[in-house]
């Protein structure tokens, strides 16, 4: 699958996608990079509408100038003038108020052709071969299964560049938003539906989302990260994540372990090959894996995760982990066994 | 005490120029009266008033966004801000302001010498104000609501939204329902029963026709909000499960119900602002407005369109291609009819003789802003390309830039030109030349850098964001703006007290305005017209033939009777307020002592004497 592949079906002329992102520039030039960016698609779902959004913003340049145009030439010409005469009162013209209500008409028909065939494409259910993952938003982090992979994970997803992707969303408690704005629109995550959305990323990277939909107290903080990655390296990611939970690499970690098991972690949390099989909060057999802790907010360290255990809700306002007392030991020790869980 | 003859010495400012004892009298002459023009004026003071609240709750959710990051404002204090300040702006701000200029001016426009229902006006108002009153008590008990002005279930359940604060928010709406539908029910009346003779209703002035178009928009949106707010009520307070999924309730079914009022209620908002416009234009240019027919008929048609549009508000929740294809191309229609009155308005300028006095500087920068707005909304008209944009600070810049540049430039439009109706006074036009220039410009410096921020992935609604997304340079662009645009608030409110102060007196006509309020004193007796004008045309003080039309104050008639005071629509308000609070706490002594008080005032109202 090539860069920047884009399929060109608005039929606005090549140089508005320039002039959209010198506008974007001329605003965001103290500003940017923008790395969670829709107007720099990096999938075939974005491309389709960003080219769509560009065809519009071609049009709407083009009212923009004239409207606003005829709008400033009538203050300056029209303006009073010291001993002028009386303006000749005209009360309409019906040939003017039919081309008027005809050329918006013209233009919206303009519009309305692309966008039909872009709805028409984007949001039917996902056609021809794709893996499927599933999405199920929490307040306020994301759960990601890969059903026929048997794979369980949270906040990280993982995708192998140039497949098709197929993701069924639903929610496990109040309304969410999936979007990652580099990959496409976003959808809904709706209690009781289940909804979907599909692309094929074009080139390997880390992909930045989150909640688009206002969801409760923490919906800022309920963010998701995406790596497309080479087949081949999806694979090695898929076989490490299928595994069960490695065992304690180290003395502390091991204490960590007996700690965690036993210190009420387990009643909401799962790690795969041991007697913790929680589903009320994410999936933990690999959280040393992943790059990000509590849904996307905090870099994977072991001081970011002490700050996590000790209070989470000082780090996500409302989050609904319920920690007992903790010495600061026992602590160290827990977040030496959730790091070497990779 | 109907009319007190007196001098109005007591009311400060407007004395000495209030011949007809039209603001004369003390408190208890305001709590009483029934007079359209004392109650426009109450309703125009407080929307101002929630006007500058809902500004700095946006003031604080703009200091909050600054920087990346910020601790000022926690999230839960932030939900609260957001929420109440869409409410506020709504609700409590553009609505009412709007029903100011309905009440003042559409009897003066059409010759009338009161509303139908001088009572239930007083009523509409007195329910709005404690209404809004009670909304806002709510940060005084545990906190404002914050799930939203939109509330969107499920997240409005008991279970994700315990305590009072979703409460305060469904009871207060249904509250200010009750004032929004019988205002809408009083001006569809009045202004097909009580135009003037000669008044037909394609010679009603524009500003009269989008008040009547927007009153039948209100009559036939807020049922469907009433319906969703009882239907959530019974959910928190009697444990049904409309919208709960897990008991085979639906969450849909609310943005179904809401957005069907809710769009509507976009052109509730935005139609009085149009038809200010196409008042304040044509006199400004010295020329009738161009194509009159054709932007009433565009004001017919936009609100009609406007009930067939509401699913645009739910691109991103999967309806499927066919809903998405027929919301879109429905969308995308009601471009044609606002296309068609910026058209107009630009004809209208065209040729004329413009004064470029505050009223048409405010008018020129609302066409300005306007066009911005509709074609932002045309981009998230397209239903895919929305999927980008829905949720956005793209969408934020969009509803500000229709509702802000667009309705508050008409409002402020209609304030400047309207005002020294109201008072007899004349603004300063330098100060508010002052007033546009920092308000354009702040505005434009607050909510353009919000598209780009939208569509560099900022979502709407969020406390905070991270540092390295690349928004903070926009962001601090925008609070700074904001903070400008407050500003220039202060130099309308001292451009307003220095007219009440020392404004110099306005006569009966001071724009050489081409309706019929023109035609009465300023500010009007308490009677408005003597003898009930009658009129030959549009524009019925342009017209050769004015004879009829300018009954003015030297007609040697007798002074009409108008009705007397009432205490009783103030007392059902506040037995409707009280039924609120015994729903708020599910006290039932008192929901009855609210039901007693609103009987009593019903009845006390129906056997009162009309005068005294």
């Amino acid at each position: 699958m090539e860069r920047g592949r884009r399929p060109h079906t608005s039929g606005a002329p090549r140089w508005i996608g320039p002039l959209l992102a010198l506008a974007a520039l001329a605003l965001g030039a103290c500003g940017g990079p923008f790395p969670q960016s829709a107007l720099d698609p990096a999938s075939d779902f974005a491309w389709k509408l960003q080219d769509l959004f560009e065809g519009i913003f071609f049009w709407a340049v083009i009212v923009f100038v004239l409207v606003e145009g005829a709008l400033i030439v009538a203050i300056f010409r029209f303006r009073e003038r010291p001993g002028g005469a009386a303006p000749r009162a005209t009360h309409g013209n019906t040939l003017l108020e039919i081309s008027w209500t005809l050329a918006p008409a013209v233009v919206l028909v303009l519009i309305a052709i692309p966008t039909i065939r872009t709805i028409w494409d984007v949001d039917q259910p996902a056609r021809g071969e794709s893996l499927v993952v599933e999405a199920i938003g929490h307040q306020w982090w994301w759960e990601f299964r890969y059903p026929d992979l048997g794979v369980v994970t949270a906040n990280e997803m993982h995708i192998p560049v140039g497949t098709q992707i197929d993701v069924r969303l639903t929610s496990a408690d109040v309304i969410h938003s999936f979007w990652f704005p580099r990959l496409g629109g976003k959808r809904d995550a709706i209690p009781g539906h289940e909804n979907q959305i599909w692309f094929t990323a074009d080139s390997a990277g880390l992909y930045l989302g989150q909640c688009a939909e206002f969801c409760g107290l923490s919906h800022a903080l309920m963010k998701m990260q995406l790596v497309a990655e080479a087949p081949e390296a999806f694979q090695a990611w898929v076989d490490r994540q299928k595994s069960d939970a490695l065992a304690a690499d180290s003395v502390i970690a091991a204490e960590g372990s007996q700690a965690f098991m036993r210190g009420g972690c387990i009643a909401c949390h799962k790690v795969r090959g041991t007697v913790a099989q929680g589903v009320i909060g994410p999936d933990l057999t690999h959280v040393g894996s992943r790059r990000r802790i509590a849904a996307g907010i905090l870099d994977n360290t072991p001081e970011n995760l002490e700050r996590w255990i000790r209070n989470p809700q000082a780090v996500k306002p409302g989050a609904l982990m319920v920690v007992p007392e903790l010495d600061d030991e026992t602590v160290r020790r827990i977040v030496a066994y959730l790091q070497s869980l990779k | 005490m109907a009319v007190t003859g007196a001098v109005g010495a007591e009311t400060p400012g407007v004395g000495a120029q209030d011949h007809g004892g039209t603001y004369s009298g003390g408190i208890w002459s305001w709590l009483t009266t029934v007079d359209h023009k004392r109650i426009g004026v109450m309703y125009g003071v407080s929307a101002f008033l929630f006007f500058l609240v809902g500004g700095i709750e946006a003031l604080l959710i703009r200091l909050q966004l600054g920087t990346p990051e910020n601790t000022l404002i926690n999230p839960d204090l932030y939900n609260q801000l957001f929420t109440m300040h869409g409410t506020t702006m709504v609700f409590l701000a553009i609505m009412p302001l709007s029903a100011a200029f309905f009440n003042f001016i559409v009897p003066l426009q059409i010759g009338a010498r009161d509303v139908a229902f001088p009572r239930l006006n007083a009523f509409s108002f007195w329910v709005f104000f404690l209404g809004a009153l009670f909304m806002n008590s709510s940060f005084l008990f545990g906190g404002a609501p914050d799930a939203g002005w939109f509330g969107y279930a499920n997240l409005t359940s008991t279970q994700y939204s315990p305590g009072m604060r979703v409460d305060f928010w469904v009871l207060g709406l249904l509250v200010l329902g009750v004032s929004s539908i019988a205002a809408a029910l009083n001006f569809i009346v009045t202004i097909i029963n009580l135009r003037c003779e000669g008044m037909h209703f394609m010679r009603m002035p524009l500003f009269t026709w989008m008040t009547l178009i927007t009153s039948f928009l209100l009559v036939m949106a807020f049922p469907a909000i009433t319906v969703g707010l009882v239907l959530l009520m019974f959910d928190r307070m009697f444990g049904t499960q409309f919208f709960n999924p897990l008991a085979g309730g639906d969450v849909l079914l609310w943005q179904h119900l809401f957005w069907i009022f809710g769009h509507p209620e976009v052109y509730i908002l935005l139609l009085p602002g149009l038809g200010m416009v196409s008042e304040i234009i044509p006199v400004f240019s010295r020329k009738p407005l161009f194509g009159y027919a054709f932007v009433v008929y565009s004001g017919v048609l936009i609100a009609f369109l406007g009930f067939g549009v509401w699913a645009h508000h739910m691109f991103a929740v999967g309806l499927g291609p066919v809903a998405n294809t027929v919301f879109a191309a429905a969308t995308m229609l009601i471009a044609i009819p606002t296309g068609v009155k910026i058209f107009n308005w630009i004809a209208t300028l065209w040729g004329g003789s413009l004064r470029l006095k505050t009223p048409l500087y405010f008018c020129l920068g609302f066409i300005a802003m306007f066009i911005i707005g509709g074609l932002s909304g045309v981009m998230h008209a397209s239903a895919a390309a929305d999927l980008q944009q829905t949720d956005t600070y793209f969408i934020v810049a969009h509803i500000h830039y229709v509702l802000f540049g667009g309705v508050m430039f008409a409002l402020f439009a209609g304030m400047y030109y309207w005002i020294p109706k109201v008072t007899g006074r004349m603004l300063s036009d330098r100060l508010g030349k002052i007033h546009f220039w920092i308000m354009l410009v702040s505005f434009n410096l607050t909510f353009f850098p919000q598209h780009f921020l939208g569509l560099h992935g900022m979502p709407r609604r969020t406390f905070t964001y991270e540092s390295g997304l690349g928004f903070e340079a926009m962001n601090l662009m925008s609070t700074v703006g904001a903070l400008l645009l407050g500003s220039s608030m202060l130099i309308f409110i001292w451009n307003v007290l220095q007219m009440l102060r020392k404004g110099p007196p306005t006569g009966a006509d001071p724009w050489g305005g081409s309706t019929l309020e023109w035609s009465i004193a300023s500010p009007p007796p308490h009677y408005n017209f003597k003898v009930l004008p009658k009129v030959y045309g549009r524009d019925p003080l342009w017209a050769a033939d004015t004879s009829d039309s300018r009954p003015g104050d030297d007609v040697e008639a007798p002074e009409p009777h108008m009705p007397g005071p009432s205490a009783f629509p103030l007392t059902t308000a506040i037995g409707i307020v009280v039924m609120a609070a015994g729903g708020l706490t599910t006290t039932l002594p008192v929901l009855f002592v609210g039901v007693a008080v609103v009987l009593f005032g019903v009845y006390g109202w129906a056997f009162q004497p009309l005068e005294h």
